[in-house]
């Protein structure tokens, strides 16, 4: 398969949330495609609506205080976005996989390694029991478990941090799923566990030819995986770019001070470049760009109108800063 | 409108919030009361529950114990009486407004005692653990081991019966439960960052346990207590059936409820009553409760 | 002029019995085995390591927030492992910590100004009045104003609560401050304030940090030494940079050759550790990173490796030995 024919389409995609003070668009407007092999990274801050947007194209939003209100998400070329929850359940396990950042909570303790593997075999195939068995015991020891014939019949609470995470992988892994959604897959491990399982997912993605749709806020973790970059602010994609024109010339101030605030761009005990202020809550948004309140670049135009997402030479950006160098308008502002 | 987001920008997300002038304290804990349906409900009911306590003698339509045995169980809506007479032709109505006295000062004096003692135990051995800790739980699972109720008859019996003594009696096995949970709350608590950081400070201890512990207790406290009054109420009812409790021909709904378990099927207002009337205050307590730990919690202020 | 040692650590252990059963023999976990180090006034002393190495539980015990089992803890020249509650509480004001979690760490029923001025007020430190210009003062210091002063912890972000968290800790102006992963709970565009915040409190009151983190990358920028630990053990002692350009221990190349690369062509010799780190209630006898050691010798899986002084560089490894 060409790089060129899209796994995941998301298209304008609007998720909301009620909560008791209202409806907050979590994702507000969101586009991006990820390719058949490819990686894409999906970066940002806590309640940027990345883990939001991953749990629409999974279908695994909190009915009913969380819905798509409008936008489209295609896999494989078919809209699944109103996908009743028996054809969703097809999918899920199947053909997109899903691992989360804590193993430990998405494991259910009173079931056996074994028994939890099992249940997408027997969900998605017609394989016997010995063969089930035989078939989890091979994908234990391909995700680097030891003693595999021993751990297959251990309980979640026995297994270390990193084994946990190991078990998930190889549960998402068993159906050989075309698409792997990995939100924050390391963030909860240690360095040395998290080279592991990155390397890991490095050696899956090769040999199966997986495309993986990696949620993190960790720059290092991108620049390790990830062929494109989607970066997000405020339930918005601000920057979208191949991942070397990201770490070379991020266009957006937000992609920028996030990239001159990491330690290891800054002069050692100086003062570290840093972007003001934190984090807008979603229900109180600014009228005008949403990162005009913390941008260094800030004009008076910022304030007034929400920039599109202009289509730059090299990348995509949602930046007024660039409406003299933009060819088109890729997506209008919601 | 953008002059005051770029000023406030970066340190202070919620300028509007952060301006407000705080309010004297009862302002705004009526301005709170006002905005929850529940919480005013809850309050009527105590305060009707509290006003029929006070002036009962007064209210009451009837004297109480003015048996008039011509007119014995009467339904109710008949002859004047609202909610008709019992087996000796005293008035319901009236009974149950001067039983009101009794269950209500049963109902917060044992919450008020037992959740002193329980309180202060549960803490002393929550926070200072070790061998105080092994004593008091060690007292607690003897005392859980032992039904609530026979425990408290076998008091009653020892000391005779009475008001004060149901009270006595009715603390002496409820504060276990007040300890047991404060215990495992403040077990709880003292491992939070916040407890720590009180002793890294060089917080006395002492002060760590009133200043900083006891508030962080109200909640559970108080959610503890709205059930336990009612539960208490209903012990009182349960002493009285085994004929322990507050004795006739003195009214309280916990009495009148026994004395009218023979007439259950031929005389159903008997027992219905105290019922309703017991029910209702609980519920009024429960739901006074509810609001009043939300109001407590500054984190739920304002939502 | 030659550095002031402010703080010593000497020998400090502290074992945690496990109850296995009734009839069981006790197990022991050894959290922290056999630390010395000492920290100088002025300075920034870095311990990095991976969850369960024992870093977090030698910052509190230093502070007494955890007793130890055995050992020595000198500061400013006094021996304070064995101080009465009284004692130690009124030493605390020349010693504060920096919580990782902010919103665990502020009592969520208190104001700011609660939370603030408590500090002063325990230690009998000013009038009232001057105690709330005081809180003011330093809130303006972290950068948050007047206006929160009457605000409630959850009314703020987690980087405002740290800020306010570390506000908390200098406003007694203390000599040394142990903040145990203060950024690590923090978004990655408010870590950066935090760490200046931290650097600018710093030069202006003269503290000494001890600064306990996972993060390499914070570590090597804020800190002057740093001690690595593994397992309850510290493996290696070194100034900043001599440890990241010129690691010895064998952890301590795994651990930074872990550490993800800043830019996609970057290259980097990877040293994938196998396995994970062994149970400190079973730890490996011998070296206890032998299980895992790429350059592992026969010795190593028997005998304890010596303390090796390789001038201001310390490596706990046989390699070193000659």
């Amino acid at each position: 398969m060409g790089k060129e024919s899209p796994l995941l389409e998301v298209k304008q995609l609007q998720t909301h949330i009620k909560t008791a003070g209202g409806v907050v668009k979590a994702v507000n407007g969101v586009d991006l495609t990820v390719y058949a092999g490819e990686t894409l990274g999906i970066v940002g801050e806590s309640g940027c609506g990345k883990s939001v947007t991953s749990l629409s194209v999974m279908g695994l939003l909190p009915k009913p205080m969380a819905y798509v209100e409008r936008g489209h998400i295609l896999f494989d070329g078919r809209d699944i976005t109103e996908l009743p929850e028996k054809e969703m359940r097809k999918l899920r396990g199947n053909e997109i996989s899903m691992i989360f950042q804590e193993p430990m909570t998405s494991l259910n303790p009173v079931f056996t390694i074994g028994q939890q593997l099992s249940e997408p075999l027997r969900q998605h195939t017609s394989l016997n029991k010995k063969q089930i068995r035989t078939k989890i015991i091979e994908m234990l020891r391909s995700v680097g478990i030891p003693r595999a014939e021993q751990i297959i019949d251990e309980y979640p609470h026995q297994l270390s941090g990193g084994m946990r995470q190991r078990a998930m992988i190889s549960l998402a892994m068993l159906c050989e799923p075309k698409l792997l959604i990995a939100d924050e897959p390391t963030t909860a491990l240690d360095v040395t566990i998290q080279a592991q399982i990155l390397q890991l997912m490095r050696e899956i993605k090769q040999e199966k030819k997986m495309s993986i749709l990696l949620i993190t806020h960790d720059l290092g973790v991108v620049a390790e995986m990830c062929d494109r970059v989607v970066v997000m602010y405020a339930g918005q994609v601000v920057e979208n770019a191949d991942v070397r024109t990201i770490f070379n010339s991020p266009k957006h101030p937000y992609t920028r001070g996030l990239l001159a605030s990491m330690p290891n761009s800054n002069e050692r005990k100086g003062e570290l470049k840093s972007i003001p202020g934190s984090v807008p809550r979603p229900d109180e948004l600014p009228q005008g760009c949403t990162f005009a309140p913390r941008c260094p670049q800030a004009v008076e135009k910022c304030w007034q109108e929400r920039p599109p997402l202009l289509s730059l030479t090299h990348q995509f950006c949602r930046c007024w800063l660039y409406t003299h160098e933009h060819q088109e308008v890729a997506a209008h502002a919601t | 409108m953008n002059q005051t987001t770029i000023t406030s920008t970066g340190v202070n997300p919620h300028p509007v919030n952060m301006l407000r002038k705080r309010e004297p304290k009862w302002q705004s804990f009526l301005r709170r009361l006002l905005k929850s349906p529940t919480g005013i409900i809850g309050f009527l009911i105590i305060l009707g529950v509290l006003f029929l306590g006070l002036c009962g003698p007064w209210v009451a339509p009837y004297d109480p114990n003015q048996a008039e045995l011509s007119k014995k169980l009467l339904p109710p809506l008949s002859d004047g009486h609202w909610l008709g007479t019992d087996q000796l032709g005293r008035d319901i109505f009236s009974r149950l407004i001067h039983g009101s006295s009794v269950s209500l000062i049963i109902g917060s004096c044992t919450v008020l005692f037992a959740g002193l003692i329980g309180t202060t135990l549960g803490l002393i051995a929550g926070y200072f653990r070790g061998w105080a800790d092994i004593i008091i739980m060690r007292i607690v699972d003897v005392k859980l081991s032992f039904p609530f109720v026979l425990l408290v008859l076998v008091i009653n019996a020892v000391m005779g019966a009475g008001l004060q003594n149901i009270i006595i009696s009715l603390v002496f096995a409820g504060w276990i439960i007040y300890a047991r949970v404060v215990r495992s709350e403040v077990l709880a608590l003292r491992e939070k960052e916040f407890i720590l950081s009180c002793i890294a400070t060089g917080v006395p201890r002492w002060e760590i346990i009133l200043r900083h512990i006891v508030p962080n207790l109200f909640t559970p406290i108080i959610v503890l207590s709205s059930l336990q009054i009612a539960t208490y109420i209903i012990a009182e009812a349960s002493i009285s059936f085994l004929g322990f409790g507050v004795q006739p021909p003195q009214p309280a709904w916990g009495n009148m409820l026994s004395e009218g378990k023979d007439y259950i099927f031929s005389a159903w207002w008997l027992i219905t009553f105290p019922g309703i009337a017991i029910v209702i205050t609980a519920l009024g307590v429960n739901l006074f409760g509810d609001w009043l730990r939300d109001v407590l919690d500054p984190e739920l202020k304002g939502n | 002029m030659l550095p002031e040692p402010l703080l010593e650590i000497k020998q400090l252990k502290k074992f945690y019995d496990i109850k296995t059963g009734w009839f069981q023999p006790k197990q022991q976990v050894k959290a922290v085995d056999d630390v010395s180090f000492t920290v100088y006034k002025g300075e920034t002393f870095g311990l990095v390591g991976e969850s369960g190495c024992g870093k977090s539980t030698t910052g509190r015990a230093i502070l007494r927030l955890q007793e130890m089992t055995s050992g020595e803890i000198w500061f400013q020249g006094e021996n304070i492992a064995g101080l009465s509650y009284e004692k130690m509480r009124k030493l605390r004001r020349k010693m504060q910590m920096v919580f990782q979690d902010p919103y665990a760490s502020l009592n969520p029923k208190k104001t700011i100004l609660q939370i603030l001025t408590e500090p002063l007020r325990v230690h009998g430190l000013y009038s009232q009045e001057e105690r709330v210009k005081k809180a003011i003062e330093i809130l303006e210091i972290v950068g948050l104003s007047e206006y929160h002063l009457h605000s409630y912890p959850h009314e703020f972000s987690g980087g405002q609560r740290q800020r306010i968290g570390i506000a908390k800790a200098v406003i007694l102006q203390p000599e040394l401050i142990i903040a145990d992963e203060p950024v690590s709970a923090l978004d990655v565009s408010i870590q950066s304030q935090v760490i200046n915040l931290l650097l600018k409190l710093q030069r202006d009151f003269q503290l000494t940090y001890v600064f306990i983190s996972h993060d390499l990358g914070v570590v090597r920028h804020i800190t002057d030494r740093v001690g690595v630990m593994y397992l309850g053990k510290l493996v290696e002692l070194a100034q900043t940079e001599d440890i990241f350009t010129d690691p010895k221990h064998p952890y301590t190349k795994a651990l930074l050759s872990a550490v993800p690369i800043t830019h996609p062509d970057e290259e980097k010799d990877r040293v994938i550790l196998a396995g994970d780190v062994p149970s400190p209630l079973n730890p490996p006898q011998g070296c206890t990173f032998h299980p895992r050691c790429p350059d592992c010798m026969m010795i190593c899986k028997t005998e304890k490796p010596p303390v090796i002084d390789l001038g201001n560089h310390v490596v706990a490894c046989h390699m070193y030995s000659t």
